[in-house]
């Protein structure tokens, strides 16, 4: 017991940490900047109105499945930096269908998800495949399928578009009404609703949670991820891994641009939000690849990135100020998490030894206790 | 401890005949902490100019750490070091090659692909700059020394023994007058170890200091001229070899009874557990690392295979893991050909597996110990059911390992990492042999465990080998597998030998076939 409490005090102190340190870092380039400093942290910190909050949940809704998209790349050491191209290939695909309304509402609604899921798979498996047949580094080349991906679409959005009359605005056809999906009125004292969607969101990150806590393939991906070595001694079949690793990261990736096409903009269109995919691996890093801490880490990203709206207006500071915040937020905490482990590490090491030394006296030193 | 104090205070007394003259190094209460444990305890003993002076202990007593001291690597927390009778502080390695004291690391640090000249002056170019002068040097070195070192010669070309030279004579050149030998004898085979001991006498002779770091007895008694015993980082003895046997001097360095590997009656059927017939493994250039590896292993049998390191012993023991595809041959698991089967088919059909490089192989030492007791064995009861991981029935089950094969661990909670090498070793075997193997592939199984583990290691070994399993063991210990073996063979650039009888080969056949001089 004593324990665990332990280790979720060590889990929290690195978060916690680099949040200071990126509050630290922010207010010393304010001050060196010569601008407000108590003003912008008054405006970011204070409590949001009801109609910020509908955007923090909504914005971390998109973002939380961003990320998971990610960390299942993370779990097992791979590094799928693509996700910005999948979710972007799988949207479209996923509105070209859904405009069309050959299906009844739901029906429409749920085939267009599968197809959202296999596009974005299949996308990601184009990496994954050059990983596993001709060694090349899923880095380079998800970067790579992000350019294409995003001149493929724009290419193709040019080819179906539907040309409204009077509009400069490109974009697939609107989707019938009966395949939009209603907002949740969750929140009082604003019009504004939460994306329906917000319920995928939670059931990917509990699918995430229990394939790879309790299934033995989530025990391989995990293995595989810790030490490649011994999952190949222990019989996992590394390439194929990989290869389903990519196919499900891609899966998820899909899924990501479909609460904002069936909650708010109903079309894929030069307008659609870019860049999800890079917020993804930051609050990835964040939330430690953890579901819960994932939820976390994309409600912060979406919080100041609502509260940083009011930034000109209050305290005559550019919003893009919370790029910065941001940025340092990720690199602070992939620092801290570092020393974190490691002084967790030693910590266990030296509880180890003293329970046995105490345990039993003929216990010897551990071998290549820390040189 | 009576029998301890007794030889400590006649050998004392000899030690002390031979130091009249200030000694070459004197370590005073030297103590090195690191959180939770105690490297090194109060150690205090010094050595004479133009001696060899070995320093003993088993794995983990705290050796490397007092040397790494004397190296300039780590620092003390206490204690003083004296060379020729001044205090000196040794803050860098620079530091401790200016006073003279030169280190040889059992790993060499040498770079294959440049000529023995370049990897000498490379960090020594001021001494003699690289070129003739620096020749010159090297050839005085290698003739005064008997080193047989060839300056032009690519690095890549030289033998072990011959490597180690050339880590000799860097030394030498860099002027030390105190060498740290690290363990040099674990990379060769015996006939080079003799070598090596001619050139360390040669080196006293010319009044040169060897400070001997081993754990094999023998070896230290025929080379010493004395001998400080260190045990759980503390210093037990300094004793004189002439008055002290090599089971002596292994009880002071354990503190106990000493086990040994020997076996019982013989168990070998007739049925035989593991066929390979043939097989041919193929490497990254082409070259056959494996060629035509015929054997037969009998349940109750285990058969050792010896050999010097990278002979084929990884490759053949992946080969049989799945691990790699052979070229041509066959395995056979009884009656089923498993050549092309994938390893997680292989580990289900029963073979169990203890790789040489636990680190790497067999644990994930982020992990807590119930899942590494899974790891191998994803897809077994109780394990798993169906496609679900049963946490419960493999922590359940990891409590039995632990408690029945002694893993001292206050928890099965805590990571792989925060237990010692020979903890997590039996944890290994406890998981490995707790799936109904029929066939178990050892590689080096007491590699780098502290003497206690060793003896449950080999006895568990041995207990298998009474259920009736057939056993592979590759080991560079020779005593090892000379005990514990029913058959032995020599593995030689991916070649077998014939069989060795172990109730009459000696460790001089076995090296004699490991090097190909027969």
């Amino acid at each position: 017991m004593q324990a665990s409490l332990r280790r979720l005090g060590l889990a929290l102190a690195a978060p916690v940490l680099a949040l200071l340190v990126a509050f630290v870092v922010t207010s010393i380039v304010l001050l060196l900047a010569g601008d407000p400093v108590v003003a912008v942290w008054t405006q970011l910190l204070t409590a949001p109105r009801p109609r910020l909050i509908v955007g923090i949940i909504n914005g971390a809704t998109v973002y939380y499945l961003s990320a998971i998209a990610v960390a299942i790349g993370f779990r097992m050491n791979l590094f799928n930096i693509g996700v910005d191209g999948q979710y972007r290939v799988a949207a479209f695909a996923a509105a070209v269908f859904a405009g069309q309304g050959w299906l009844p509402g739901p029906l429409n609604i749920f085939v267009s998800l599968l197809i959202a899921v296999v596009a974005g798979a299949l996308w990601a498996g184009i990496a994954g495949w050059l990983k596993v047949s001709r060694g090349v580094s899923e880095v380079v080349s998800t970067i790579m399928l992000n350019f294409i991906a995003t001149g493929l679409v724009s290419f193709l959005l040019f080819k179906v578009a539907d040309s409204t009359t009077g509009s400069n605005v490109t974009n697939t056809k609107l989707l019938p009404p009966s395949s939009r999906v209603p907002g949740l009125a969750l929140i009082s004292g604003t019009p504004n609703k939460i994306y329906g969607f917000v319920l995928l969101s939670i059931l990917v990150g509990v699918a995430y949670w229990v394939i790879l806590n309790k299934t033995r393939f989530g025990f391989d991906l995990r293995a595989t991820g810790r030490s490649e070595t011994a999952a190949v001694a222990s019989g996992v079949n590394v390439k194929r891994m990989v290869l389903t690793a990519m196919l499900l990261s891609g899966a998820a990736a899909g899924l990501v641009g479909m609460p904002l096409l069936f909650g708010q903009d109903f079309s894929y269109g030069t307008t659609f939000q870019p860049g999800l995919g890079f917020a993804g691996i930051a609050i990835a890093l964040l939330g430690r690849n953890h579901p819960v801490g994932i939820a976390f880490g994309a409600l912060l990203w979406s919080y100041l990135e609502q509260q940083s709206n009011g930034l000109q207006i209050q305290a005559g500071v550019s919003s893009e100020l919370v790029f910065i915040i941001q940025g340092v937020i990720v690199l602070a905490v992939v620092i801290a998490y570092e020393v974190v482990r490691r002084a967790g590490l030693r910590m266990e090491q030296r509880n180890v030894a003293r329970q046995l030394s105490a345990d039993q006296p003929g216990y010897h030193l551990p071998e290549g206790t820390p040189v | 401890m009576q029998g301890v104090c007794a030889i400590n205070d006649s050998a004392q007394s000899v030690v002390d005949a031979v130091v009249t003259q200030t000694p070459a190094v004197e370590l005073r209460g030297i103590t090195k902490r690191y959180p939770g444990v105690v490297a090194n305890n109060d150690v205090t003993f010094s050595v004479a100019r133009g001696t060899v002076h070995a320093i003993v202990g088993e794995n983990g007593a705290g050796k490397s750490t007092l040397m790494k001291i004397l190296y300039g690597v780590q620092r003390a927390d206490e204690g003083t070091i004296s060379i020729d009778g001044s205090e000196v502080s040794l803050r860098s390695p620079s530091d401790a090659i200016d006073a003279g004291i030169g280190m040889v690391f059992q790993h060499f640090m040498l770079a294959d692909n440049l000529s023995v000249l370049e990897n000498v002056v490379l960090g020594a170019e001021k001494r003699h700059g690289i070129a003739d002068r620096a020749r010159a040097e090297i050839e005085r070195i290698s003739g005064e020394y008997h080193l047989d070192i060839r300056p032009d010669d690519l690095v890549a070309d030289l033998g072990v023994g011959k490597r180690q030279r050339v880590e000799i004579l860097k030394v030498l050149y860099r002027g030390a007058k105190t060498l740290i030998l690290d363990e040099p004898t674990a990379v060769l085979v015996p006939q080079e170890v003799d070598e090596l001991f001619d050139n360390l006498r040669e080196l006293k002779s010319e009044g040169l200091t060897v400070i001997f770091i081993s754990h094999k007895l023998d070896e230290v008694l025929s080379v010493a001229d004395s001998i400080t015993v260190i045990r759980r980082g503390a210093t037990v003895a300094t004793v004189d070899p002439k008055s002290v046997t090599s089971r002596k001097l292994a009880e002071l360095m354990v503190g106990s009874e000493l086990p040994s590997p020997s076996t019982e009656e013989s168990t070998v059927t007739d049925r035989p557990v593991l066929t390979i017939t043939d097989l041919t493994l193929a490497g990254a250039d082409g070259r056959e690392v494996l060629s035509d590896i015929t054997l037969t292993i009998h349940a109750g049998e285990v058969l050792g295979v010896a050999g010097v390191e990278g002979n084929g012993q990884a490759e053949l023991v992946e080969a049989i893991m799945g691990m790699r595809d052979p070229s041509s041959g066959r395995i056979l698991l009884e009656d089923t050909d498993i050549s092309d089967w994938h390893t997680r088919e292989i580990r289900e059909a029963g073979v169990g597996y203890i790789p040489e490089d636990r680190h790497r192989h067999a644990l994930l030492l982020d992990a807590p110990l119930w899942e590494n007791a899974i790891l191998g064995h994803q897809t077994q009861r109780p394990n798993v059911r169906g496609i679900w991981v049963d946490a419960a029935g493999a922590k359940a089950d990891t409590e039995r390992i632990v408690g029945e094969y002694d893993v001292r661990t206050p928890s099965i909670n805590v990571t792989a990492h925060s237990l010692s090498g020979g903890n997590q070793q039996k944890l290994i075997i406890g998981r490995e042999m707790s799936h109904a193997p029929r066939v178990l592939v050892a590689a080096h199984p007491t590699r780098g465990v502290d003497v206690g583990a060793q003896a449950a290691i080999w006895d568990q070994i041995k207990k298998a080998r009474r259920e009736g399993l057939g056993v592979l063991l590759i080991s560079a210990d020779l005593d090892e597998l000379i005990g514990l073996s029913d058959t032995i063979r020599v593995i030689l650039r991916g070649k077998l030998s014939g069989e060795f009888d172990p109730d009459v080969v000696t460790a001089e056949d076995l090296g004699s076939a490991m090097t190909g001089a027969v």
